[in-house]
């Protein structure tokens, strides 16, 4: 058995979806987690899940890192354990220093909820290890900064590490510019952590793992999360 | 208590000479400028509805599934499985104007706290926009301005926005109109009523400080506009959807327990139209303490408190000795929360400030004693509109470009533009996405689902307002249906011009007959709504625009019906009438022509009963493999809206249709009662079965595939528009003319 814990940030506002996600798919418990808590003892796994932490206040994401919740969040990356990002979370994330990059507005200057196409770039994370890389998967997006920065040097690392494991691509698997749906770089849409146990995206696999929303190809990822907290 | 107020400080907040001495009996003794900004307020146009309480008691408001109908917060309805649906519409025209990403986001905002306040967790967000052509670069900012602070307040609150309308016309340039709804979900037997009872309770006052933001903006709200509209910037409120986020999930836990007597929103008028609603429902008083109130600012006095409208705080009514959990529960979500007063039996509203009476007044005298007016309505001497055929129309000779213009005009172009701007999808609960006919959410746990729509016509409704009136429930009602779903309550929202203009009156009575008409037929109550009248700027009314919200239930929500297109091969059916060729007050008459005349097409509403039937049935037996109902720009745009689904895949059609007359009417023509449906070959012998049984006329009028749409008429190809193109012109043009 697994333990997910889902944070909560005041402003969070996927977490119930992450929590019926888990649940839904893996089959395995997992509890809301308040961003005032200073441990995360008797968990797995950790997921950040999507929203305005604080409001997105001086930059989306850059107000959580203060939350007393991050001390543990950190301890649990550094032990090996699971860490994942989901979108608001993949920001926090990139601000706390546990993933590379940072965020932009989208080039549109607009928010943009639609469904996306990603493809797998690398099994080498919590969020793809039960998925051939090539694979084309269609899930929503729903964020104003998304467009993925990184300088050069990082992201020529980032893409020899196979640190990319999420790309933006056409109906034909082709990472193209009319595919992006916010400019990042390299139509990068998640990466992991250079150790291959912290992982986020920005598009919404908790959005996608029921017919009724129309995909379930956010199931995939949920699965690998559960893979990855039991190898 | 100081000084008396005059009668030209009552005139300049907008009251009347005779208003002016109605206080004065009603206090007897004059007012002074504190009370007078509060009676000012509170009898406002938008505080009072004075002109149009009386008409709006026409309504049907009762069926066994209504819970709580108009007067509270927002209505209720019973939706079984012991839940309630809570919803309301409301409007957020003036400050849109002012102000439009303020304007538009505080209008999610207020709506949202109205369904919070009943106990409710909101689950979902509409929205319904008018605005002056794209053409005009200032429309352009109002729009864009209006959908981003749309989206950054409902977005922020991870409520999703799952459907809505957006229209132009030269009439709403000066006067955007921007009506907001929000529906959420209750245990039926848990909705919270703003009624202060058990004199003694504590009053708190939670969320936010208050400001001097806002003052009058009820006011301001009830008088026309004129060039000095730039000079009422500070009357529009400055939203923090953050805060708002806090202030929910707070009250939503309180309200688990049951510590709270009562809650209400603090909106227009704050302090003073919350405190005297929440006390004059429970035939109770209140006493207040303003130096107990957080404040913002330094050096506020009474009057400026009173009246602000800072947003996002609410006044809770606490259950003597149970203060401790107010506290530990806002203190958990780090907001204020301070008790300003309490509950008192002597129905007055009682005000201190700095250790004075500031104010006085029996609650009643705020709200039940304002004025109600039977204003004098004329019909005007154009009416009825002449009726517009296609001999009095130039014929095009190149219908494809015909197809492709309607397919990318600002009337019938895909609303992507907006509504890819709006978080739709969180909350994981969306089954029908926007851009089909009714958004749908399903409850997570159990079948059922929520359908709901929001539709007006102001076109219709300006040529011929009660068959406008009519239209706009017959085609809210349609959409439900149009996607499986029965209807079980409405809600309204009235944008007219001034009231005191006799044409106008008559226009709003007019509307309110038509819709009673039809919500009587199709046996849909009103449950609560708004009316925002003065919708007038330099003398120019917008045409009358009443806005029509209809929530339905589907007791199993993966039986909706698809909303696209769903395999090549399938069968194309048009069910209702026939004759649905009037071209009158027609989108297509309107961007083809550049006419906006004509009489809108007669409602049939005993048709409008057998369709819903039908198609309920249809999508019940899992017959419908995609169904759209006719309105705007007749089966052409049906067909069209059909084509290219959300997921990005599209699928081309043949409509075969015969046509006797000139193709105009046959193509674009929005006779009511209407569907086109798309059926598997092997299920459409049933289908004719049950629609002849319902009673409901169906036309085979060909079948889906190919790439592109063809329209052949009585055997001869007369339309051929490759999909690729369409795609293009369809789902990006209403971008392109924002953008521009």
């Amino acid at each position: 058995m697994a333990r997910f814990a889902v944070l909560v940030f005041p402003g969070t506002n996927c977490e119930g979806d992450v929590l019926h996600a888990i649940e839904a798919v893996t089959g395995q418990p997992a509890a809301l987690v308040w961003h005032k808590e200073g441990s995360l003892d008797g968990f797995d796994a950790a997921v950040v899940p999507g929203g305005f932490a604080h409001g997105d206040y001086l930059r989306a994401g850059g107000l959580a890192r203060f939350s007393p919740v991050m001390e543990p969040l950190i301890r649990m990356a550094e032990s090996g354990r699971a860490v994942a990002g989901i979108c608001n979370g993949f920001q926090i994330l990139q601000e706390a220093g546990l993933l590379p990059g940072a965020m932009l507005r989208n080039v549109s200057l607009s928010y943009v909820c639609r469904d996306v196409r990603l493809r797998v770039e690398a099994n080498s994370s919590p969020l793809t290890c039960g998925l051939a890389p090539g694979t084309t998967l269609r899930m929503p997006v729903g964020h104003a900064e998304g467009n993925f920065r990184a300088d050069d040097d990082i992201l020529e690392a980032l893409e020899a590490d196979e640190q990319v494991i999420f790309r933006y691509c056409d109906d034909g698997g082709e990472a193209s510019d009319e595919a992006n749906p916010n400019g990042s770089r390299n139509n990068i849409a998640g990466v992991r952590n250079a150790r291959g146990n912290v992982a986020a995206l920005m598009p919404h696999p908790d959005r996608a793992y029921e017919e009724a929303l129309g995909g379930v190809d956010g199931r995939r990822l949920f699965e690998s999360l559960h893979r990855f907290t039991e190898s | 208590m100081r000084d008396a107020a005059t009668l030209e400080a009552a005139i300049a907040s907008g009251l009347s000479t005779e208003e002016f001495r109605q206080i004065g009996t009603l206090l007897g003794r004059p007012p002074n400028p504190t009370e007078l900004g509060m009676f000012s307020a509170m009898w406002s146009e938008h505080c009072s509805y004075k002109s149009s309480r009386r008409h709006l008691a026409r309504f049907p408001t009762e069926s066994p599934r209504v819970i709580e109908g108009p007067g509270e917060n927002a209505g209720a309805v019973d939706i079984g499985h012991g839940l309630a649906a809570v919803f309301k519409v409301e409007s957020h025209n003036h400050p849109t104007f002012i102000e439009p990403f303020q304007g538009a986001a505080t209008g999610v905002g207020g709506i949202l706290r109205d369904i919070f306040t009943m106990g409710a967790r909101p689950v979902a967000l509409m929205n319904s926009l008018r605005f002056g052509p794209l053409s005009v670069p200032k429309n352009r900012t109002l729009f864009t301005g209006a959908v981003a602070g749309i989206a950054n307040y409902g977005n922020s609150m991870g409520i999703p926005t799952v459907g809505g309308e957006v229209f132009f016309e030269d009439c709403y340039s000066l006067n955007p109109l921007v009506n907001a709804f929000a529906l959420g979900i209750a245990p039926a037997d848990r909705i919270f009523r703003a009624r202060a009872e058990a004199p003694g309770s504590p009053i708190w006052c939670v969320g936010s400080k208050t400001g001097r933001d806002g003052i009058h903006g009820a006011s301001m709200a009830s008088a026309a506009f004129d060039e000095e509209a730039e000079a009422k910037r500070p009357t529009v409120q400055v939203g923090d959807p953050f805060l708002e986020k806090l202030l929910m999930e707070a009250c939503l836990e309180l309200m688990q327990g049951d510590a709270l007597i009562a809650v209400q929103d603090m909106g227009a008028a704050g302090l003073t139209c919350s405190t005297s609603e929440v006390a004059s429902r429970g035939g109770a008083g209140v006493e207040i303490d303003l130096d107990r109130v957080a404040q913002r600012e330094t050096g506020m006095n009474a009057y400026e408190i009173m009246l602000s409208e800072s947003q996002e705080r609410m006044l809770l009514v606490v259950r003597s000795g149970r203060e401790a959990e107010v506290t530990r529960i806002f203190d958990k979500w780090d907001l204020d929360a301070a008790p300003i007063g309490t509950v008192s039996g002597d129905g007055l509203l009682r005000v201190r400030h700095q250790g004075r009476l500031a104010a006085e007044v029996p609650c009643r005298a705020l709200t039940d004693d304002a004025p109600a007016f039977d204003r004098p309505a004329a019909r005007p001497s154009w009416w009825p509109s002449p009726e517009v055929t296609p001999a009095d129309l130039p014929e095009p000779s190149d219908w494809n470009a015909v197809v492709r213009e309607l397919a990318g005009s600002p009337e019938l172009a895909s609303r992507r533009f907006v509504y890819e701007q709006y978080d739709h999808m969180v909350r994981s609960d969306t089954v029908v996405r926007p851009g089909g006919d009714a958004g749908v959410v399903r409850i997570k746990g159990r079948d059922l689902g929520i359908a709901m729509t929001l539709d007006g016509n102001g076109r219709y409704t300006a040529r011929d307002p009660r068959r406008g009136g009519a239209l706009a429930v017959a085609e809210a009602c349609r959409n439900l249906a149009a996607v499986g779903a029965t209807p079980v309550g409405a809600t309204n929202c009235l944008n007219f011009g001034n009231p005191e203009r006799p044409e106008i009156m008559w226009e709003f009575t007019e509307a309110i007959a038509g819709m009673t008409e039809a919500l009587e037929a199709l046996a849909v109550p009103i449950t609560g709504g708004n009316v925002s009248f003065y919708n007038e700027t330099e003398g120019q009314n917008i045409f009358p625009t009443p806005v029509v919200g209809v929530v339905g239930v589907l007791d199993d929500a993966t039986r909706r019906i698809p909303q696209h297109f769903a395999a090549a091969g399938d069968l194309l059916f048009l069910a209702g009438p026939e004759g649905g060729d009037a071209l009158g007050a027609s989108a297509f008459l309107k961007e083809h022509h550049g006419r906006t005349d004509g009489r809108p097409p007669k409602p049939d509403l005993d048709a409008e009963v057998r369709l819903g039937a039908f198609l309920r049935a249809a999508g019940a037996a899992g017959l419908a493999a995609s169904a759209r109902d006719l309105s705007e720009g007749g089966l052409a745009a049906a067909a069209i809206e059909s084509l290219f689904a959300p997921d990005g895949s599209r699928l081309g059609a043949g409509l075969e249709v015969e046509c006797a007359d000139r193709l105009e009417g046959t193509l674009f023509g929005e006779g009511p009662a209407r569907a086109l449906l798309s059926v598997r070959p092997g299920d459409a012998e049933t289908l004719a079965r049950l629609a002849a049984r319902e009673g409901v006329p169906l036309a085979a009028v060909g079948s889906v595939g190919g790439d592109a749409l063809r329209i052949r008429v009585n055997g001869s190809p007369a339309v051929s528009v490759d999909l690729d193109g369409l795609a293009d012109t369809f789902r990006n043009s209403l971008g392109r003319l924002a953008l521009e």
